[in-house]
């Protein structure tokens, strides 16, 4: 019995890691939306990378062929998942890599604490990772007594700041560059106190910080942009150089990925490598990709891990509408077009995964009653669909999930109420008739009740007609 | 040509007056236009919802009602879309392929208004007039689900008379989308706003689109802001004739009281 | 059974029943002329200083880009005319790392330079060195050579040996994550030289 539980698709747990928020979306966005000053950043930052990613994508006359051919690529990694796994870690190991399975968080956390106290250090230094993020391996590091230092500028603003990422690739896009200035006067040990809001100036300030820290810190943990079954290649894209620091310097290099991440060939890369930079960062290029394949004697970390992940992906992997929702390569294009992630910011979706891609992948891989209200978090605009260059339909998931979600009881008796008269001309003319009745007694313009009274609390309803059309038609 | 009128159940209870001009636009255009009684909803609210089930029900009807016609035609792009995109989605998760095959067929023969004249009908100057100053939002089903690109533009740039302005940031969302104006009305409220900062911002007398829906969101804010700014469907100013000119708040799409 | 045996049974199950074999399209664009004017121009875009010289002027080239006296780590196998007299040169032997964060610069060869995209991709090649020699340093010079160009990603992904680790690099270390604002100079070279040979 147990066996047969144990090799099904499972949800990610719940009480590790942060795939779900303590409290509903549109309870955390009324709080997000009364912060002014949130608003202005979100739209100062959206709006810029809006631009600048349009213009480099206008730049690519075959975009669309590029998106086609990531799109098929990324079902045909799914259609075809156990047996790339296995080839990787064949190939890795042939490397001199070494592979390890974690079924869910708490495992993946688990196994990297072992190998970080084989190394005897008491510090990890880590590259920007959404899965690490996930899985809650800084809480699970500090709770062993173990140190993780965040060196991408944005994360370390975010951990110097003791506060949450908002975004998938600028996890900071919250706060402005004075407030960036606070969290380092505050919090930067040794910050020169003369520092300025210039980004070039704080951008120094974070070299300086960490460059001690880079020379003399033995692990690093990192996630995975791509990882080639072929090959035993992995590929990290990044801007900074943190990346290089971390994927170079260490002795040890630990690095986590879903393992949704892995693509069957290394030709495939040069579909990602076109598509990814242009719709994240709005570059040609980022400044640094680094590659690898397991270890290259006298040349960067000597001792290599990479544990694969699964977290509840078994789980998206097994609904045939839901699981295009792991073709995601984590660009975040579909957030800096969402007219929601652009009002509300990150936080307010609870889960590290947030925007259009986190509504429909965070109810997945926990289940969509641990994150029922993330669904509706969208006005089903359709703007995300249009920007994900791997064309992930993100209002069909929505719409998919909507329909798994729980539904409040009341509005359910509302809903089969409306479908059983809207199959019934005659009583579908009489609640016409009756909701003109209805409104001509009630306060005019105004107030619908509740739950309805949220729409009328900001906008007037339309007089009623004196005639419905099909009124007005048989008399015609 | 014969063209079935799929009215939408919102245009028939609340925004009659957009039907209406839908047929006196094209009876000046020389068709015929057919109202099969039958029709309700297109389900569209339930789906979205999460009552993917329940509509099936409707979608059996509304393939049933409007199968015997060639053309159909409907005065919203968020309603084509769901017949479009839903109809036979629903069908197949309901296990009916062969009503999802006839939902595709019914589909195939349904246009949005902007469609229809462009691509159907081959008009863009409609005879019509409306002397006014306006400004288009393009309804998200619209432009992403249809894909109706410039043709309402090109149906408002031929109205003699109509002085047309461009709405900034056009493309975003109203923050309507059906029942999440009202599950995350905080959210919806804020998109509003800018919406109608950008409304106000041309200039314009009237703002127009091609969906009621939309237009009673953002005209629902505009009436409360006393903005001054009505909001009229598309389908209204091209019927607008110098002898039927649409002039107060009765022959418009306005709301408020 | 095993964490590892778990996730594939998982997946396995997840699968059933099968989805249909996919068919990549590969009908973008791969072919492509090699333009060394939008590499410049690509370069130049993302602030890296491009000098096109010929190869007997490299020496002299560099001479301008670094003050009289100025240290350098170079991999083994550069060639030696491309050094200046006015600078000192430690070729690398495994020095640590406090090492070559010391030095003033690094002077490197490319495995590959794409011109769609800016980008110069080294590959740890005798005359490329070490990962470590183009990260600590604060300047950066790539001498590539124009055969060495190609037109675009998919080329140079045909021309790079997946087995040697790669350093994809376009224009110096930047960030983008004060207000999505593009700023030079964090942790790798703040200042990247590409010098480029016919």
């Amino acid at each position: 019995m147990r066996r047969t539980f144990l090799g099904m698709p499972t949800t990610a747990p719940a009480g590790v890691g942060q795939l779900r928020g303590a409290e509903s979306f549109p309870a955390a966005a009324r709080r997000a939306l009364g912060d002014a000053q949130l608003r202005r950043n979100l739209g100062h930052a959206t709006a810029t990378i809006r631009a600048k990613s349009g213009a480099v994508i206008g730049e690519v006359p075959d975009w669309e062929r590029l998106r086609a051919a990531g799109s098929a690529i990324k079902a045909d990694v799914l259609a075809r998942l156990p047996e790339l796994l296995e080839q990787l870690e064949q190939r890795v190991s042939a490397a001199g890599g070494v592979v390890h399975w974690a079924a869910d968080a708490i495992e993946a956390n688990a196994i990297v604490v072992d190998l970080v106290r084989a190394t005897g250090s008491d510090r990890v230094i880590k590259v920007k990772s959404m899965v690490t993020q996930e899985i809650g391996l800084n809480e699970a590091l500090e709770g062993a007594g173990i140190a993780p230092v965040e060196t991408d500028l944005a994360e370390l603003i975010v951990q110097l700041g003791e506060d949450r990422p908002s975004h998938i690739l600028v996890p900071a896009i919250h706060r402005n560059r004075a407030e960036i200035r606070e969290i380092f006067l505050r919090a930067m040990p040794g910050v020169d106190p003369g520092l300025t809001d210039e980004p070039a100036v704080l951008a120094a300030a974070a070299r300086r910080f960490l460059r001690q820290t880079f020379l003399s810190t033995s692990v690093a943990v990192s996630g995975a942009n791509f990882a080639v079954a072929e090959t035993g290649t992995l590929a990290v894209v990044e801007s900074e150089g943190n990346g290089r620091m971390c994927l170079t310097l260490p002795r040890t290099l630990i690095t986590v990925m879903g393992v949704e991440k892995v693509v069957p060939t290394w030709r495939d890369l040069e579909v990602f490598l076109q598509l990814l930079p242009r719709a994240s960062t709005g570059e040609r290029m980022n400044p640094y990709t680094s590659m690898w394949t397991g270890i290259t004697p006298g040349d960067g970390p000597q001792e290599f891990h990479l544990v694969l992940l699964d977290n509840g992906r078994s789980a998206v992997l097994a609904d045939e509408v839901g699981r295009q929702a792991l073709h995601c390569i984590r660009c975040s294009a579909c957030l800096n077009v969402c007219p929601v992630y652009e009002r509300t910011g990150g936080h307010a979706y609870g889960s590290v995964y947030p925007g259009p891609i986190g509504a429909v992948l965070s109810p997945q891989l926990t289940g969509v009653v641990d994150n029922a209200s993330l669904p509706y978090a969208s006005s089903l605009c359709g703007a995300c669909y249009d920007a994900c260059p791997v064309k992930i339909d993100i209002p069909e998931l929505l719409v998919h999930l909507r329909d798994q979600a729980p539904h409040p009881r009341a509005e359910s008796a509302v809903m089969a109420a409306a479908a059983y008269a809207m199959d019934h001309p005659a009583l579908f003319a009489a609640a016409q008739r009756a909701t003109r009745l209805s409104r001509l007694t009630g306060r005019r313009g105004r107030g619908l009740p509740p739950p309805l009274s949220g729409w009328t609390a900001g906008r007037d309803l339309p007089d009623p007609p004196a005639q419905t059309f099909r009124q007005w038609w048989a008399q015609r | 040509m014969r063209i079935a009128l799929f009215v939408t159940c919102l245009a028939d209870t609340l925004f009659p007056e957009a039907a209406k001009a839908t047929v006196r636009l094209l009876e000046r255009l020389g068709h015929e236009v057919a109202f099969p009684p039958g029709q309700t909803c297109c389900g569209q609210m339930h789906v979205n919802t999460g009552y993917q089930e329940q509509a099936v029900p409707l979608v059996r009807r509304h393939v049933r009602v409007f199968d015997p016609y060639d053309v159909i035609v409907a005065p919203s792009g968020s309603c084509v879309g769901s017949v479009r995109h839903q109809h036979a989605m629903v069908a197949r998760r309901a296990g009916d392929v062969r009503l999802a095959a006839r939902a595709e067929s019914v589909a195939g023969r349904t246009y949005e208004l902007s469609e229809l004249l462009v691509d159907v009908l081959g008009v863009t100057d409609v005879g019509a007039f409306f002397p006014h100053r306006v400004t288009y939002h393009p309804t998200c089903h619209s432009l992403r689900m249809l894909r109706v690109g410039d043709r309402p533009v090109r149906l408002l740039r031929a109205v003699r008379g109509l002085d047309l302005v461009e709405l900034p940031a056009a493309e975003q969302c109203c923050g309507f989308g059906g029942t999440f104006a009202v599950k995350n009305a905080d959210t919806s409220t804020a998109m509003l706003a800018d919406k109608m900062r950008h409304v106000m911002s041309t200039g314009a007398e009237v703002c127009t689109a091609g969906d009621a829906s939309c237009l009673m969101h953002i005209g629902g804010g505009l009436s409360r802001m006393r903005a001054g700014v009505r909001t009229v469907h598309l389908a209204e100013i091209l019927a607008s004739t110098e002898q039927d000119v649409v002039t107060d708040g009765r022959g418009g799409l306005v709301v408020g009281s | 059974m095993n964490a590892r045996e778990t996730i594939l049974a998982r997946l396995r199950a997840a699968l059933d029943p099968a989805p249909a074999p996919v068919t990549v399209p590969r009908d973008y664009l791969r072919d492509g002329q090699v333009d060394l004017d939008l590499l410049v121009d690509r370069l130049t875009d993302y602030r890296a200083h491009v000098h096109q010289v010929a190869e007997p002027a490299v020496a002299d080239t560099i001479a301008g880009i670094l003050p009289v006296g100025a240290r350098v780590v170079v991999p083994p196998g550069l060639p030696p005319a491309w050094l200046p007299a006015t600078v000192t040169v430690r070729a690398d032997d495994g020095h640590d790392n406090s090492e070559i964060t010391a030095v003033d610069g690094v002077i490197t060869a490319a495995a590959v330079a794409i011109a769609d995209t800016g980008t110069v991709v080294l590959d740890g090649s005798p005359d490329q060195g070490r990962r470590v020699l183009s990260l600590l340093p604060d300047l950066h010079i790539c001498v590539v050579r124009a055969a060495q160009v190609v037109a675009n990603v998919p080329q140079a992904l045909t021309r790079l040996n997946p087995h040697r680790p790669l350093t994809w690099i376009s224009g110096p270390s930047a960030t983008s994550d004060i207000e999505l604002n593009r700023v030079e100079g964090v942790h790798g070279p703040r200042t990247l030289h590409i010098i480029l040979l016919p």
